[in-house]
């Protein structure tokens, strides 16, 4: 079995697998203090929709499938400035007794 | 740039997504975690626009600058108490941006290399379809949990007759419709999908009540991710893939978490109605057992002379904001030698850790509060247990009343403690309709008065 004879449906699933083990061991160590920055940052990092949305966006011709990549690139970078600072303000706020 | 190279920049970009959320485990390593997220999706973003499928970037500039402009506005106006309702908001937006997604790919297929209009390939238009399907959901969901949340629509559960099985007509007609679309590649078949999508968010989240929100925030959070999956497979991207499976997974461990805080199943808090059904729920009336009150004054010297106190906040300091006005009572009774620690069930708020946020936000140290697990032995030892908003995770009859429906969920043994003092406003029941029988002991003393205006109170009683 050669790497050219492996759909890339099969190589996703593969790769989608994998990465669920890492976030079940990963989200599991999150301290129940952090959930609420946990969700915000999940929250902005889900917002790598983007890629797709560029690349509806970024061809030179316009037409309706361009429209609707604009507003994906509009709605995700919302998420993507809005979740990262929330979740510094949380974050910033988690002190040390003085 | 080569698709080789962008695959490792992808690659690079998914490990910072990792190390993110890894960096979690303790709040001194979180603040790096995050601006390692920002990195990566700094270079998710920087490696697409140099592949050479982008030539134009007016619109995406232009897109970036005012969807940034919001998203910063927004983060940085909103008040703490205010988060679940825009973790809920922008879960929204992903969801939606994930069907924007969907239907640019359906319509330019050959943007993404996955054949052409109306001749996609099948496996391709399964996967999309799936993503749009699962993004529909996740913005009716998100926006419905938002109004709720945010109090433009009552938070009790909404229910009618046939509820249940005309959600379980439309989830078949949407599986249906998404084998059909396999078969008969038409726009029509692609808007339907999205518009029962639309429907079933919208029907799956109305008869789930307020504080099962924790449980619906986490899920929908989840959903989120699992769209991004969705729409990676389409796009054949290990990036999107890695990253809606990071997000998908850590909303539904969430869920999975605050369901096991109240004792419930999953399916049980999704199939909702909870509280709502009264009639059915056996409340005890006990308007013959005398309940025992008192004033600021009397908290203030009972606190003033324990050796120890334990602060148990709940939703109830959220919504009158009483965090700062306690962490002040707190402080001086640290200055007085008293041993102040704040006890926090994992289901106490809206969202998962939304106590731990306001508590920090009053600049509460973080050593000084405690999970269900670490705490809950430490009660017997404690002179004052100090109850502020909280009702349904003290509620003894949780351990002991098998009749009763919070029978079994893990609760605060607050009543071991010497002295209860219990902030309500009145004598009405918890959200779950139950009467809490605490308020009854002998040794609990309620304070009838509004969380801010009692701690308020007591602080000018100490001085």
């Amino acid at each position: 079995m050669t790497s050219q004879s492996v759909d890339p449906l099969t190589f996703g699933f593969t790769v989608l697998v994998l990465a669920c083990f890492v976030g079940y061991y990963v989200v599991w160590r999150v301290t129940p203090a952090l959930h609420s920055p946990l969700m915000s940052v999940t929250n902005a990092i889900s917002s790598v929709i983007v890629v797709g949305a560029l690349i509806a966006a970024g061809p030179m011709d316009s037409n309706l499938s361009q429209v609707m990549g604009f507003c994906a690139v509009v709605l995700a970078s919302i998420n993507i400035f809005g979740g990262f600072i929330i979740t510094q303000r949380m974050l910033s706020m988690f002190k040390k007794k003085r | 740039m080569t698709d080789n190279i962008a695959a490792i920049f992808y690659l690079i970009s998914s490990i910072c997504f990792i190390l993110a959320i890894r960096g979690l485990s303790s709040p001194d390593t979180a603040r790096g975690g995050n601006l390692l997220g920002i990195l990566g999706m700094a270079l998710a973003v920087g490696t697409t626009l140099a592949l050479p499928i982008i030539v134009s970037y007016e619109l995406i500039i232009a897109g970036v600058l005012l969807g940034g402009t919001i998203g910063t506005i927004i983060a940085r106006k909103t008040q703490m108490t205010a988060l679940p309702q825009l973790v809920a908001a922008f879960n929204s937006t992903v969801g939606l941006a994930a069907c924007f997604v969907a239907a640019a790919a359906f319509y330019r297929p050959e943007a993404y290399g996955i054949g052409q209009f109306l001749t996609i390939k099948p496996g391709s238009l399964v996967e999309m379809t799936l993503g749009l399907a699962i993004g529909g959901i996740t913005f009716t969901g998100s926006i419905v949990a938002f109004v709720k949340l945010q109090g433009i629509i009552s938070g009790a559960p909404l229910v009618f007759k046939g509820q249940h099985l005309l959600n379980a007509a439309l989830g078949i007609s949407l599986v249906a419709m998404l084998g059909w679309i396999v078969f008969d590649q038409s726009e029509r078949v692609f808007w339907a999908i999205l518009a029962i999508s639309f429907i079933i968010g919208i029907l799956v989240i109305i008869p789930i009540g307020g504080a099962d929100m924790p449980v619906v925030i986490s899920m929908l959070n989840s959903y989120s991710g699992w769209a991004a999956c969705g729409i990676g497979f389409t796009l054949s991207n290990s990036l999107m893939i890695i990253t809606g499976a990071l997000v998908g997974s850590s909303g539904a461990i969430l869920s999975y978490i605050m369901c096991k805080g109240m004792n419930r199943s999953f399916f049980n808090v999704i199939l909702g109605g909870f509280g709502a059904d009264n009639e059915q729920v056996h409340v005890q009336t006990n308007n013959d057992k005398s309940i025992k009150s008192g004033s600021s004054e009397d908290a203030a010297f009972i606190m003033e002379n324990a050796s120890s106190v334990i602060i148990v906040p709940g939703y109830g300091m959220a919504v009158a904001q009483a965090q700062h006005s306690l962490r002040e009572m707190g402080d001086i009774l640290m200055a007085r030698g008293v041993k102040v620690r704040y006890a926090i069930h994992p289901v106490a708020g809206r969202m998962p850790g939304h106590m731990n946020v306001l508590l920090a936000e009053a600049n509460v140290p973080y050593e000084h509060v405690l999970e269900l697990d670490e705490i809950n032995r430490d009660f017997a030892q404690t002179d004052v247990a100090f109850v502020i908003g909280a009702n349904d995770v003290t509620n003894p009859a949780a351990k002991t009343d098998n009749s009763s429906p919070i029978y079994g969920m893990p609760v605060l043994d607050v009543e071991n403690a010497k002295t209860v003092l219990f902030i309500k406003r009145s004598m009405a029941s918890g959200y779950a309709g139950v009467d809490n029988q605490l308020f009854f002991r002998d040794n609990t003393m309620m304070l009838f008065s509004d969380a801010k205006k009692m701690c308020d109170d007591v602080v000018k009683a100490l001085n």
